[in-house]
């Protein structure tokens, strides 16, 4: 169980891997995670399912190296295997009946928006995505969401690849020129700052704005309350009420503090990891 | 009396003696210190503890135990210095000794029957069934107890946790092929992830579950019944890998707040995350392992229950200077049991009782910094028999704070419930069930927190004992 299959470098410290998960890959849908396990002194992590094969009984990853346990991740082979993976974890994205979405990618956000994007082109939505990221080398699965979307914009920070710019305003361009109102719903998922300026972006065009909540985790079944969010002043959980949320509603503060919560002991166990590089 | 009569007396009634205590680390040593607090019995503590014992013809403390141990066998075959009898005795009726002599609430079950308790202290039946317990892994000697020949039948466990343990342990012994489902990456539930090293080591935990499957219980780790797989794939009798019955022991699992400001800055943590992080992910031995959990040298424990205990002495251990427990009623109220209180009292840590949050104030960085209180005293007893706690007027205290960890209980978990059409809940979201653990669908009994909300250990390996005899009449009955 829980075998690497297949695993790609898509861009430098972003890793593809393909993991045989049959019962996961039985029962994901679009929007749901896993929590996985890279070994036994490992961390519990929260990963978006990017892909799901039933029929190869596999679940696809993309693990960008943030840390001690993506860097663990990262480091296992082909035919090792993941300590622990559960799922699938959270409630599917809701494919409501639209004439248009929007769905903004950022950085390896473009990994957990694929398969939202190809559901909602399945069911015949016109598809207008906009990927961004940092530089020309960090984008990856440009095809992949091409092929499942009407109209693919690039940004890039850089002006390396596509327009040079933020995400945010080429979305505000591609509602400004929604007329007809026919962009029901933006989906925007990336960095938590990225989210955040993407419903500021759309609040003032009230539309609808989802966004995929990447809280710190522990179990992700609602047992421990560790990835408390707040959202219309209320508190919920992201792991058994999400991690899809009204971006409109979610207390951005709140999540930006709280994921930093760890941020100086993750530090000095990344740096120890670093130098313990076992090839 | 002369001083050799009453020597002599003593001898010849042994129950006249005080109560051997349980040696203990010391205080000092022990919050720097994860090892557990105490150290168990020798043979000949054991033994002479266990002489005590009246051997009563009709044993009230029997009765007292919610699985119903025969509690003056084993504390018999101790006095005769044969504790590998004893042990296998315990294992008669309970599965996990090792564990239930550590945890279980002795004072107000089996020794709160004994007759000793009338005239003075009972027999410490909980420290001679831990010693029995011990001295059998010691001694390299546990064997698996008798066991049916094989049945056929297919049971599904949800749940690796004390009552799940438990069903699985008295099916597999009745013959039947027993599979545990377990959401987590270790088995053993609350004893792994809620209850502190110190309290009960995580290797005796092990043992136990290893002991089961030597029994031939299967464990599925990683698997979350209601998602990974629905109770009605595990009932499917098309699937050829389906199950005859299933139990739900998945425990009450989603954690109450209260609903006031600041509950969600950062250094506020529920205490099932907290101890997760702590014993199931070993935070205490970070960077060793990865899991990091905030270290506070103030810290603030909400609640005034056996999870807020140990969440204090948890803290106390983790670098805590000042850690209160801030309970609303008085100390008379305080649910914790008493060893438990005297633990965390010789550890420093302190109560601030009479005391209920309104607020958590952060700092600019939003990690909590104070904790606002509502002083309270108490008004006519409540529902519970307790007295009710009321706010006093105009008085409050903020106390500096830089970790919180809220005990204050837990709800219905949703996960399974939701997923299984058919299955009747109560007003408060547990699964109903009549006294079998009999469930609202067909061939689905239930039992533990997830039937009563959060309790004991034993109360919910009680309620699985009865379930365990009920699915095996429904299976030789040939699922009818």
């Amino acid at each position: 169980m829980f075998k690497i299959l297949r695993k790609t470098e898509l861009a430098p410290d972003i890793w593809e891997m393909e993991v045989a998960a049959p019962q996961i890959a039985q029962k994901a849908r679009p929007g749901q995670f896993v929590v996985a396990m890279a070994d036994e002194r490992g961390e519990r992590i929260p990963l978006t399912i990017a892909d799901f094969t039933p029929d190869a009984g596999s679940i696809t990853l993309v693990v960008m190296v943030v840390g001690t346990s993506t860097v663990k991740l990262s480091r296992l082979g082909e035919g090792d295997k993941l300590y622990a993976l559960i799922g699938p974890l959270g409630h599917a994205s809701r494919i409501e009946p639209c004439q248009a979405v929007a769905m903004v990618a950022g950085g390896v956000g473009a990994a957990p928006v694929y398969p939202i994007a190809r559901a909602f082109h399945q069911q015949g939505s016109r598809v207008i995505t906009i990927q961004g990221a940092r530089h020309k080398a960090l984008l990856f699965w440009t095809d992949r969401l091409a092929s499942v979307s009407q109209q693919h914009q690039v940004t890039t920070d850089d002006g390396s690849a596509g327009h040079k710019g933020l995400v945010t305003e080429t979305l505000k361009e591609v509602l400004a020129a929604d007329t007809q109102k026919q962009i029901g719903c933006v989906y925007a998922i990336g960095p938590t700052p990225m989210m955040e300026f993407c419903a500021k972006t759309t609040e003032p065009f009230g539309v609808k704005t989802v966004v995929s909540l990447n809280s710190i985790m522990v179990d992700g079944t609602g047992m421990c309350g560790g990835c408390r969010v707040e959202v219309g002043g209320r508190t919920f959980f992201t792991c058994i009420d999400g991690p899809e949320f009204d971006g409109h509603q979610v207390n951005w503060e709140l999540l930006t503090a709280r994921q930093k919560t760890y941020r100086h002991q993750e530090n000095c166990a990344f740096e120890k990891t670093l130098n313990t590089r076992t090839g | 009396m002369p001083f050799f009569q009453k020597v002599q007396t003593q001898m010849n009634n042994p129950q006249k003696l005080p109560r051997v205590a349980m040696p203990e680390r010391p205080p000092q040593e022990r919050i720097h210190s994860f090892d557990e607090v105490p150290l168990g019995y020798s043979l000949e503590q054991a033994q002479s503890e266990a002489s005590r014992c009246l051997q009563c013809k009709k044993a009230l403390c029997r009765e007292g135990c919610p699985v119903q141990v025969d509690i003056p066998a084993f504390v018999g075959l101790i006095a005769e210095g044969k504790p590998l009898e004893a042990a296998a005795k315990i294992k008669e009726a309970n599965c996990l000794p090792a564990a239930c002599g550590r945890v279980c609430p002795q004072e107000t079950q089996c020794e709160n029957y004994c007759i000793l308790a009338k005239q003075g202290e009972p027999v410490a039946i909980g420290n001679l069934e831990r010693f029995a317990a011990e001295y059998e892994s010691e001694h390299g000697d546990c064997r698996p107890a008798p066991k049916a020949p094989p049945t056929g039948k297919r049971v599904a466990v949800v749940g690796a946790g004390p009552a799940g343990l438990t069903v699985a342990g008295d099916l597999a012994r009745r013959g039947h092929h027993v599979t545990v489902f377990e959401a987590f990456h270790k088995a053993g539930g609350v004893l792994i992830y809620g209850i502190p090293e110190f309290r009960l080591p995580k290797r005796i935990v092990e043992r136990e579950v290893q002991y089961l499957r030597s029994l031939g219980v299967r464990f599925e780790l990683n698997q979350l019944v209601g998602r990974t797989v629905g109770v009605d794939e595990l009932l499917d009798r098309e699937n050829h890998r389906s199950y005859d019955a299933v139990f739900l022991g998945v425990g009450a699992g989603l954690p109450a707040v209260m609903n006031i400001p600041g509950e969600n800055l950062g250094g506020v943590y529920l205490a099932n995350e907290y101890l997760t992080r702590v014993n199931l992910m070993r935070a205490y031995d970070f960077p060793k392992y990865d899991t990091p959990v905030v270290r506070g040298k103030s810290v603030s424990v909400i609640g005034g229950g056996n999870v807020a205990m140990d969440a204090a002495r948890t803290a106390r251990r983790l670098g805590g200077q000042s850690v209160s427990i801030v309970y609303r009623r008085s100390m008379q109220e305080l649910p914790a049991r008493a060893a438990e209180v005297h633990h965390a009292r010789e550890e420093g840590i302190e109560f601030k009782t009479l005391c209920s949050p309104l607020e958590y104030v952060g700092d600019d960085r939003g990690m909590v910094h104070q904790v606002r209180c509502q002083v309270m005293e108490l008004g006519e007893p409540d529902d519970s028999g307790r007295r009710r706690p009321i706010p006093k007027e105009g008085e409050q205290v903020v106390l500096d704070t830089d970790l919180v960890i809220i005990a204050i209980g837990a709800n219905a978990n949703p996960t399974v419930t939701r997923q299984t059409p058919g299955l009747v809940l109560n007003s408060r979201g547990y699964i109903q069930v009549d006294h079998n653990g009999v469930t609202s669908c067909q061939g689905v009994w239930a039992g533990g927190d997830v039937v009563t909300g959060s309790a004991t250990v034993i109360s919910a390996m009680g309620a699985a004992k009865a379930a365990a005899s009920d699915i095996h009449r429904y299976l030789c009955r040939g699922g009818e």
